[in-house]
Protein backbone atom coordinates (compact mmCIF):
# COMPACT_ATOMS: atom_id res chain seq x y z
CA UNK A 1 0.00 0.00 0.00
CA UNK A 2 1.44 3.31 -1.06
CA UNK A 3 1.77 6.28 1.22
CA UNK A 4 -0.73 8.23 -0.87
CA UNK A 5 -3.29 5.42 -0.65
CA UNK A 6 -2.79 5.24 3.13
CA UNK A 7 -3.43 8.96 3.65
CA UNK A 8 -6.51 8.80 1.37
CA UNK A 9 -7.88 5.97 3.51
CA UNK A 10 -7.23 7.99 6.65
CA UNK A 11 -9.11 11.00 5.24
CA UNK A 12 -12.04 8.79 4.23
CA UNK A 13 -12.10 7.21 7.67
CA UNK A 14 -12.03 10.64 9.30
CA UNK A 15 -15.03 11.69 7.14
CA UNK A 16 -16.94 8.59 8.17
CA UNK A 17 -16.12 9.28 11.84
CA UNK A 18 -17.30 12.87 11.52
CA UNK A 19 -20.58 11.73 9.99
CA UNK A 20 -21.04 9.21 12.78
CA UNK A 21 -20.26 11.88 15.34
CA UNK A 22 -22.88 14.18 13.81
CA UNK A 23 -25.48 11.42 13.86
CA UNK A 24 -24.82 10.45 17.44
CA UNK A 25 -24.56 13.99 18.80
CA UNK A 26 -27.05 15.84 16.65
CA UNK A 27 -26.92 19.18 18.38
CA UNK A 28 -28.69 21.75 16.26
CA UNK A 29 -28.37 25.43 16.93
CA UNK A 30 -32.09 25.89 16.29
CA UNK A 31 -32.94 23.34 19.00
CA UNK A 32 -30.89 25.34 21.47
CA UNK A 33 -32.83 28.50 20.53
CA UNK A 34 -36.13 26.69 21.03
CA UNK A 35 -35.27 25.75 24.59
CA UNK A 36 -34.14 29.23 25.61
CA UNK A 37 -37.17 30.89 23.99
CA UNK A 38 -39.52 28.42 25.63
CA UNK A 39 -37.93 29.04 29.01
CA UNK A 40 -38.13 32.80 28.57
CA UNK A 41 -41.78 32.54 27.49
CA UNK A 42 -42.53 30.44 30.55
CA UNK A 43 -40.77 32.99 32.76
CA UNK A 44 -42.75 35.87 31.22
CA UNK A 45 -46.02 33.98 31.65
CA UNK A 46 -45.22 33.26 35.30
CA UNK A 47 -44.40 36.95 35.81
CA UNK A 48 -47.77 37.76 34.30
CA UNK A 49 -49.36 35.34 36.78
CA UNK A 50 -47.53 37.12 39.61
CA UNK A 51 -48.90 40.48 38.40
CA UNK A 52 -52.41 39.03 38.35
CA UNK A 53 -51.88 37.68 41.87
CA UNK A 54 -50.76 41.18 42.91
CA UNK A 55 -53.92 42.74 41.49
CA UNK A 56 -56.02 40.08 43.22
CA UNK A 57 -54.23 40.79 46.51
CA UNK A 58 -55.05 44.52 46.17
CA UNK A 59 -58.67 43.58 45.48
CA UNK A 60 -58.76 41.40 48.61
CA UNK A 61 -57.22 44.18 50.71
CA UNK A 62 -59.77 46.61 49.33
CA UNK A 63 -62.66 44.30 50.31
CA UNK A 64 -61.17 43.74 53.76
CA UNK A 65 -60.79 47.49 54.23
CA UNK A 66 -64.46 48.00 53.42
CA UNK A 67 -65.40 45.33 55.94
CA UNK A 68 -63.13 46.63 58.72
CA UNK A 69 -65.06 47.41 61.87
CA UNK A 70 -63.43 50.19 63.87
CA UNK A 71 -63.98 50.29 67.61
CA UNK A 72 -65.70 53.36 69.05
CA UNK A 73 -63.40 54.68 71.73
CA UNK A 74 -63.32 57.78 73.90
CA UNK A 75 -60.08 59.57 73.09
CA UNK A 76 -60.51 62.86 74.95
CA UNK A 77 -62.89 64.87 77.05
CA UNK A 78 -64.46 68.07 75.79
CA UNK A 79 -62.45 71.01 77.08
CA UNK A 80 -59.52 68.82 77.98
CA UNK A 81 -57.28 70.66 75.54
CA UNK A 82 -57.31 74.42 74.95
CA UNK A 83 -58.09 76.03 71.59
CA UNK A 84 -55.00 75.51 69.43
CA UNK A 85 -53.90 72.72 71.73
CA UNK A 86 -52.89 69.22 70.74
CA UNK A 87 -53.47 65.77 72.14
CA UNK A 88 -51.84 62.57 70.97
CA UNK A 89 -53.72 59.30 71.21
CA UNK A 90 -53.62 55.81 69.73
CA UNK A 91 -56.38 54.67 67.38
CA UNK A 92 -57.55 52.14 66.15
CA UNK A 93 -54.67 49.89 67.27
CA UNK A 94 -52.23 50.37 70.14
CA UNK A 95 -49.46 51.22 67.65
CA UNK A 96 -51.42 53.68 65.51
CA UNK A 97 -50.44 57.11 66.76
CA UNK A 98 -52.91 59.92 66.02
CA UNK A 99 -52.93 63.65 66.61
CA UNK A 100 -55.95 65.73 67.66
CA UNK A 101 -56.11 69.50 67.39
CA UNK A 102 -58.78 71.76 68.85
CA UNK A 103 -59.25 74.28 66.07
CA UNK A 104 -61.97 76.40 67.71
CA UNK A 105 -64.16 76.47 70.77
CA UNK A 106 -66.26 73.52 69.64
CA UNK A 107 -64.30 72.04 66.73
CA UNK A 108 -61.80 69.21 66.87
CA UNK A 109 -59.93 67.46 64.08
CA UNK A 110 -57.84 64.33 64.32
CA UNK A 111 -55.53 62.59 61.87
CA UNK A 112 -53.13 59.71 61.78
CA UNK A 113 -49.77 61.08 62.87
CA UNK A 114 -47.85 58.99 60.34
CA UNK A 115 -46.75 61.00 57.33
CA UNK A 116 -47.90 59.31 54.11
CA UNK A 117 -44.42 59.77 52.66
CA UNK A 118 -42.11 57.78 54.92
CA UNK A 119 -44.14 57.48 58.13
CA UNK A 120 -42.38 60.18 60.17
CA UNK A 121 -44.53 61.73 62.88
CA UNK A 122 -46.22 64.97 61.86
CA UNK A 123 -46.62 67.84 64.34
CA UNK A 124 -48.96 70.79 64.59
CA UNK A 125 -47.43 74.18 63.72
CA UNK A 126 -49.75 76.62 65.45
CA UNK A 127 -48.35 79.77 63.79
CA UNK A 128 -49.06 78.32 60.32
CA UNK A 129 -52.10 76.30 61.35
CA UNK A 130 -50.72 73.29 59.47
CA UNK A 131 -49.50 69.79 60.15
CA UNK A 132 -45.84 69.49 59.24
CA UNK A 133 -43.60 66.51 58.72
CA UNK A 134 -40.10 67.53 59.81
CA UNK A 135 -38.28 64.77 57.90
CA UNK A 136 -38.81 66.07 54.35
CA UNK A 137 -40.86 69.24 54.92
CA UNK A 138 -44.18 67.73 53.97
CA UNK A 139 -47.06 70.06 54.84
CA UNK A 140 -50.67 68.98 55.35
CA UNK A 141 -53.79 71.09 55.67
CA UNK A 142 -55.31 71.04 59.13
CA UNK A 143 -58.76 71.46 57.59
CA UNK A 144 -58.91 68.18 55.65
CA UNK A 145 -55.45 66.59 55.87
CA UNK A 146 -54.68 67.23 52.19
CA UNK A 147 -51.10 67.69 51.03
CA UNK A 148 -50.15 71.35 50.67
CA UNK A 149 -46.52 70.88 49.76
CA UNK A 150 -43.66 68.41 49.89
CA UNK A 151 -43.19 64.79 48.90
CA UNK A 152 -46.16 63.06 50.62
CA UNK A 153 -48.20 61.34 47.91
CA UNK A 154 -51.49 61.16 49.79
CA UNK A 155 -53.50 63.06 52.41
CA UNK A 156 -53.36 62.03 56.05
CA UNK A 157 -56.03 59.48 57.04
CA UNK A 158 -58.63 61.24 59.14
CA UNK A 159 -60.05 60.03 62.45
CA UNK A 160 -63.79 60.63 62.44
CA UNK A 161 -64.82 62.05 65.82
CA UNK A 162 -68.21 62.14 67.45
CA UNK A 163 -69.19 64.12 70.52
CA UNK A 164 -71.16 62.15 73.06
CA UNK A 165 -71.87 64.13 76.17
CA UNK A 166 -68.57 65.31 77.49
CA UNK A 167 -66.55 62.72 75.59
CA UNK A 168 -64.98 62.83 72.16
CA UNK A 169 -65.35 59.41 70.58
CA UNK A 170 -63.23 58.17 67.70
CA UNK A 171 -65.57 56.24 65.42
CA UNK A 172 -63.48 55.20 62.43
CA UNK A 173 -60.58 56.04 60.13
CA UNK A 174 -61.30 57.69 56.82
CA UNK A 175 -58.90 57.83 53.88
CA UNK A 176 -59.33 61.21 52.33
CA UNK A 177 -59.35 61.17 48.52
CA UNK A 178 -56.61 63.12 46.82
CA UNK A 179 -57.67 66.57 45.73
CA UNK B 1 -31.62 12.10 4.92
CA UNK B 2 -30.12 15.52 4.16
CA UNK B 3 -33.34 16.76 2.57
CA UNK B 4 -35.30 15.63 5.59
CA UNK B 5 -32.92 17.49 7.87
CA UNK B 6 -33.10 20.59 5.69
CA UNK B 7 -36.91 20.52 5.69
CA UNK B 8 -36.88 20.23 9.44
CA UNK B 9 -34.47 23.15 9.65
CA UNK B 10 -36.70 25.35 7.47
CA UNK B 11 -39.82 24.44 9.48
CA UNK B 12 -37.97 25.15 12.69
CA UNK B 13 -36.88 28.57 11.47
CA UNK B 14 -40.47 29.42 10.53
CA UNK B 15 -41.53 28.24 13.98
CA UNK B 16 -38.89 30.47 15.53
CA UNK B 17 -40.35 33.47 13.73
CA UNK B 18 -43.82 32.71 15.12
CA UNK B 19 -42.38 32.17 18.59
CA UNK B 20 -40.47 35.46 18.45
CA UNK B 21 -43.68 37.26 17.49
CA UNK B 22 -45.63 35.61 20.32
CA UNK B 23 -42.87 36.47 22.79
CA UNK B 24 -42.92 40.12 21.75
CA UNK B 25 -46.67 40.18 22.26
CA UNK B 26 -46.33 38.58 25.71
CA UNK B 27 -43.75 41.22 26.60
CA UNK B 28 -46.11 44.03 25.58
CA UNK B 29 -48.97 42.48 27.59
CA UNK B 30 -46.66 42.09 30.58
CA UNK B 31 -45.55 45.73 30.47
CA UNK B 32 -49.21 46.82 30.40
CA UNK B 33 -49.92 44.48 33.32
CA UNK B 34 -47.03 45.87 35.40
CA UNK B 35 -48.29 49.39 34.76
CA UNK B 36 -51.80 48.26 35.73
CA UNK B 37 -50.62 46.82 39.06
CA UNK B 38 -48.71 49.99 39.99
CA UNK B 39 -51.65 52.23 38.98
CA UNK B 40 -54.15 50.10 40.91
CA UNK B 41 -51.92 50.01 43.99
CA UNK B 42 -51.44 53.77 43.87
CA UNK B 43 -55.18 54.27 43.58
CA UNK B 44 -55.89 51.84 46.45
CA UNK B 45 -53.36 53.54 48.73
CA UNK B 46 -54.87 56.92 47.86
CA UNK B 47 -58.23 55.72 49.20
CA UNK B 48 -59.95 55.15 45.85
CA UNK B 49 -61.36 51.65 45.68
CA UNK B 50 -63.31 52.07 42.44
CA UNK B 51 -60.52 51.08 39.97
CA UNK B 52 -59.47 48.02 42.01
CA UNK B 53 -62.07 45.55 40.69
CA UNK B 54 -61.75 46.53 36.98
CA UNK B 55 -57.96 46.46 37.43
CA UNK B 56 -58.09 42.88 38.72
CA UNK B 57 -60.43 41.78 35.90
CA UNK B 58 -58.27 43.36 33.18
CA UNK B 59 -55.14 41.89 34.77
CA UNK B 60 -56.80 38.45 34.64
CA UNK B 61 -57.63 38.94 30.96
CA UNK B 62 -54.03 39.97 30.24
CA UNK B 63 -52.75 36.90 32.08
CA UNK B 64 -55.15 34.71 30.07
CA UNK B 65 -53.70 36.29 26.92
CA UNK B 66 -50.14 35.57 28.05
CA UNK B 67 -51.07 32.00 28.94
CA UNK B 68 -52.75 31.52 25.56
CA UNK B 69 -49.64 32.78 23.79
CA UNK B 70 -47.49 30.46 25.90
CA UNK B 71 -49.66 27.53 24.82
CA UNK B 72 -49.33 28.77 21.24
CA UNK B 73 -45.53 28.79 21.58
CA UNK B 74 -45.43 25.22 22.90
CA UNK B 75 -47.87 24.17 20.16
CA UNK B 76 -45.74 25.73 17.41
CA UNK B 77 -42.70 24.06 18.89
CA UNK B 78 -44.35 20.64 18.74
CA UNK B 79 -45.70 21.14 15.22
CA UNK B 80 -42.35 22.28 13.85
CA UNK B 81 -40.48 19.35 15.37
CA UNK B 82 -38.63 21.20 18.08
CA UNK B 83 -37.24 19.37 21.09
CA UNK B 84 -39.77 17.67 23.35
Amino acid sequence: MSLEQLSRDKIESARRDAALWREEFSIFKADEKYVTRRQLTKFLTLTSLAMFAGNFWILTKSWLRKMTVYPARAVARVGEIPVGGVKLFKYPGPNDQCIMVRTSEDQYVAYSQKCTHLSCAVYYAREKNQLICPCHNGVFSLKDGSVIQGPPPRPLPRVVLDRRGSDLIAIRMQDMPES
Amino acid sequence: MDNEREDRHVTQNRGLGAIDGAMSLILVLLIVQIWLVSATLNSYLAGFDDPVLPGAIISGILFAGCFGLYRFVTGVEKRSGGPR
